[in-house]
């Protein structure tokens, strides 16, 4: 069952509970909303065809309806899920990718200590070296971010469209892994580990409420500890409602291409 | 990313007048700077137009080439334009004068003068949308979020067409015109059109070459042909004549997605009498004021609030020139730049079957449409349109490139491979597509983010800003 039906089931629920208490009298009492008593319903249904936004959505007294608040709630918890669960194993292993940690040692260090997830010990930085390819032109990596759900719902399209994307340009492609309780600094770092002429990191963006897959692409040019931000090259909403992940592999790797011409990121690459 | 601009060309010949537009566009990146790009069209601007020419016949309904060409000719000098300056637009061959005779010599004659990349087109149904496009129909039923309906009335035809909330809902043309009947300056009837005579017989108006026709019989001929534009729309219940007039070429005008209208809007030659009346009703020789008049005081009118039009006269040639070129998603892929522009290409649209299948890695189904739309249709090239896939995985994506390539390879060998998807995903299935080609000399395009419809064909522009886009102008009807 999908949420929206959970939502829709919980939502009949209530009402024919509500109903039973009240002896099953009540005409104000329905799971089905009347419609909102706008001017031009035709301008609502443009308006909200336009945005994944909860707009229109009426009211019961001072309060969200019954099914608005579910709605919102599952949403807000599913959020919540994608910021704390890790990334299925089975998926990265599936990928040939081996999995290396921050300086985090949990997920709430992860969240409260941004610092940490930008750097790695030193036996993990020996590992990152001897797994590796050294000096690629391009380190490709997965990292959960703050959405994990973003790595389950993207990384099998977007990993594999990008490396073949490269391939076909005739670039180097390193050994792509995976690094748990990730954030985006950390690049600079495995930049710096590697010497890697161009390094890019597939990551979860932090989940709004709208969609918790969305996946953000970092691209920095000889990244290094301590460069500032404006040198990262960002491509983000990678998820089905935005690009889709194929899709975006695709262009990424012509991305890649220009800035491996250029010699630069991020700003300096212009718009 | 640089802004490009495109110079436009709309070229109108109607069954009255002709006329010629130049508009700038300018194409942009639309998308913020942390997305992909997208490239749209951000800016028309109208930089020459012609006056309204008397479109030059010869006898029996042909087109004067000869005169239409001079006449173009001292309009490009005017307008300070030379053919390789224009990057596109349309010739539009409307009303009457789209017969097959007449279209044929304009496209042939035509293209030289006007520029390469300018396509000759035509139908009824694309004028009717390209004209309530002119005519600020479809951007005025979006931005007041109602129904429009503009009624594009000119010489010869009523072009029709419908939106919603910018959304195109029906089109139609029907044989009402302006010009159906003529009178010299004595009054006396020079010209009758054998489409008028159905409506002259239902309201028993007799029209004889030579012979004046009074004013009351008159006023009952104008006054039934905008009831029966009224009838059309569903403003009045229809009557069995309004079918018999119908334009025969023309796709019957469907209603059933329409509720209800909130306005209406009049283009054309007529409208430019409806919205400013001349003094003199048969200043033109002809029955267009009248006509207008009629529509003024028609019954079915006045229950729905009618808007001035954003151009009248202009509007098709506003539409040709400004509204027929969109621009193609901005994540695309092909093999070579050298290959644009391509024209007049035939497409095939699978069924979601057909689809589900080649994603599944079955070109079957695929190769029998490609190989029975080729032999049906004798084209050598054809774009594969892909409508129905939407979010494929990227294994999805091989296997798809893979039935196409094998269903291509037996039923258009030696052709280049066209796709166009609907969904966004055509950089990477294009990627997919040359990857498998390796070694060969294949050419490959494949575009997205076009709308497509069973019978149209495709014109591929130069790639703009820097091979990230491309224009394109979907086209509903080719000749020869």
């Amino acid at each position: 069952m999908t949420h929206e039906e959970l939502v829709k089931r919980i939502t009949e629920e209530v009402v024919r509970q509500l109903l039973e208490k009240k002896g099953g009298q009540d005409s104000q009492l329905s799971a089905k909303h009347p419609p909102l008593p706008v001017e031009n319903p035709a301008a609502l249904e443009q308006m909200k065809r336009r945005t994944p936004a909860r707009i229109g959505v009426g009211r019961a007294g001072p309060r969200l309806r019954t099914e608005t608040l579910l709605k919102l709630r599952a949403d807000h918890a599913q959020a919540r899920d994608s910021v704390f669960r890790d990334v299925n194993e089975g998926l990265i292993k599936g990928l040939g990718l081996f999995t290396v940690k921050t300086l985090c040692q949990d997920r709430n260090e992860h969240l409260t200590r941004p610092d940490l997830g930008r750097r790695f010990s030193e036996e993990t930085a020996r590992e990152i070296k001897a797994k590796c390819t050294l000096n690629p032109q391009v380190q490709i990596y997965l990292s959960d971010g703050l959405s994990s759900q973003a790595i389950d719902a993207n990384a099998a399209d977007i990993l594999p469209a990008l490396t073949d994307g490269l391939q076909d340009l005739g670039i180097g492609v390193g050994t792509p892994f995976f690094v748990q309780y990730g954030r985006v600094g950390a690049m600079d770092a495995i930049s710096e580990l590697l010497n890697a002429e161009v390094t890019c990191v597939l990551i979860g963006e932090r989940p709004g409420l709208a969609t918790a897959n969305s996946m953000s692409a970092y691209i920095a040019y000889r990244a290094k500890v301590g460069m500032p931000e404006s040198n990262r090259t960002v491509v983000s909403n990678i998820h089905s409602g935005g690009i889709p992940a194929a899709e975006a592999g695709a262009h990424i790797a012509g991305l890649i291409k220009t800035i491996l011409e250029r010699k630069v990121s991020g700003v300096d690459l212009g718009a | 990313m640089a802004k490009d601009t495109i110079l436009s060309v709309g070229i109108d010949i109607g069954t009255s007048t002709t006329s010629m537009v130049v508009s700038r566009m300018t194409v942009a990146n639309t998308a913020g700077c942390f997305t992909v790009p997208h490239l749209d069209i951000t800016e028309k601007q109208i930089v020459y137009r012609s006056p309204i020419y008397t479109t030059p016949q010869l006898s029996g309904e042909l087109l004067d080439v000869k005169a239409l060409q001079k006449i173009l000719q001292t309009e490009y000098e005017r307008a300070n334009l030379t053919p390789d300056q224009v990057d596109t637009g349309a010739v539009i061959i409307t009303g009457e004068s789209s017969r097959k005779e007449n279209a044929q010599l304009v496209t042939s004659t035509l293209s030289g003068i006007a520029g390469e990349f300018v396509v000759a087109t035509a139908g009824p149904d694309l004028e009717s949308v390209i004209a309530a496009k002119g005519a600020g129909a479809q951007q005025l039923s979006d931005k007041e979020s109602c129904t429009v309906a503009n009624f594009d009335i000119g010489g010869g035809t009523s072009n029709i067409a419908i939106f919603r909330c910018g959304e195109l809902l029906a089109k139609g043309c029907w044989d009402i015109g302006g010009r159906l009947l003529r009178f010299d300056a004595a009054g006396a009837v020079t010209y009758v059109s054998e489409r008028l005579l159905p409506v002259a017989q239902d309201v028993g108006v007799e029209l004889i070459l030579g012979r004046p026709v009074d004013g009351p019989a008159l006023c009952r001929l104008t006054d039934r042909m905008a009831a029966l534009l009224a009838e059309a729309v569903g403003l009045l219940p229809q009557t069995p004549l309004c079918e018999i007039i119908r334009t025969g070429t023309s796709s019957p005008l469907d209603l059933s997605a329409v509720e209800h209208l909130d306005k209406v809007t009049f283009s054309g030659g007529v409208a430019a009498a409806y919205y400013d009346p001349p003094a003199d009703l048969f200043q033109y020789g002809d029955i267009g004021p009248a006509l207008a008049k009629s529509l003024q005081q028609a019954q079915g009118f006045s229950r729905v609030q009618v808007e001035k039009a954003k151009e009248t006269i202009r509007a098709t040639v506003i539409g040709a020139g400004s509204y027929t070129t969109t621009i193609s998603g901005s994540t695309i892929d092909f093999s070579d730049e050298g290959a644009f522009p391509m024209q007049n290409l035939p497409t095939v649209l699978p069924t979601a079957r057909q689809e589900q299948a080649a994603c599944e890695g079955d070109s079957g189904p695929l190769l029998e449409l490609l190989a029975w739309t080729a032999r049906e249709s004798d084209a050598q090239k054809l774009v594969i349109c892909l409508t129905h896939t939407q979010n494929p995985t990227y294994r999805q994506v091989g296997l798809l490139a893979e039935s196409i390539l094998s269903a291509h390879r037996k039923a258009l060998p030696g052709q280049p491979v066209l796709v166009s998807t609907r969904a966004d995903f055509a950089k990477v299935l294009g990627q997919a597509i040359k990857r498998r080609l390796k070694g060969e000399n294949t050419q490959v395009i494949c575009i997205d983010g076009v709308q497509i419809e069973p019978g149209d064909y495709l014109d591929l522009g130069r790639p703009i800003a820097g091979g990230t886009a491309i224009p394109v102008v979907v086209k509903t009807l080719l000749f020869g």
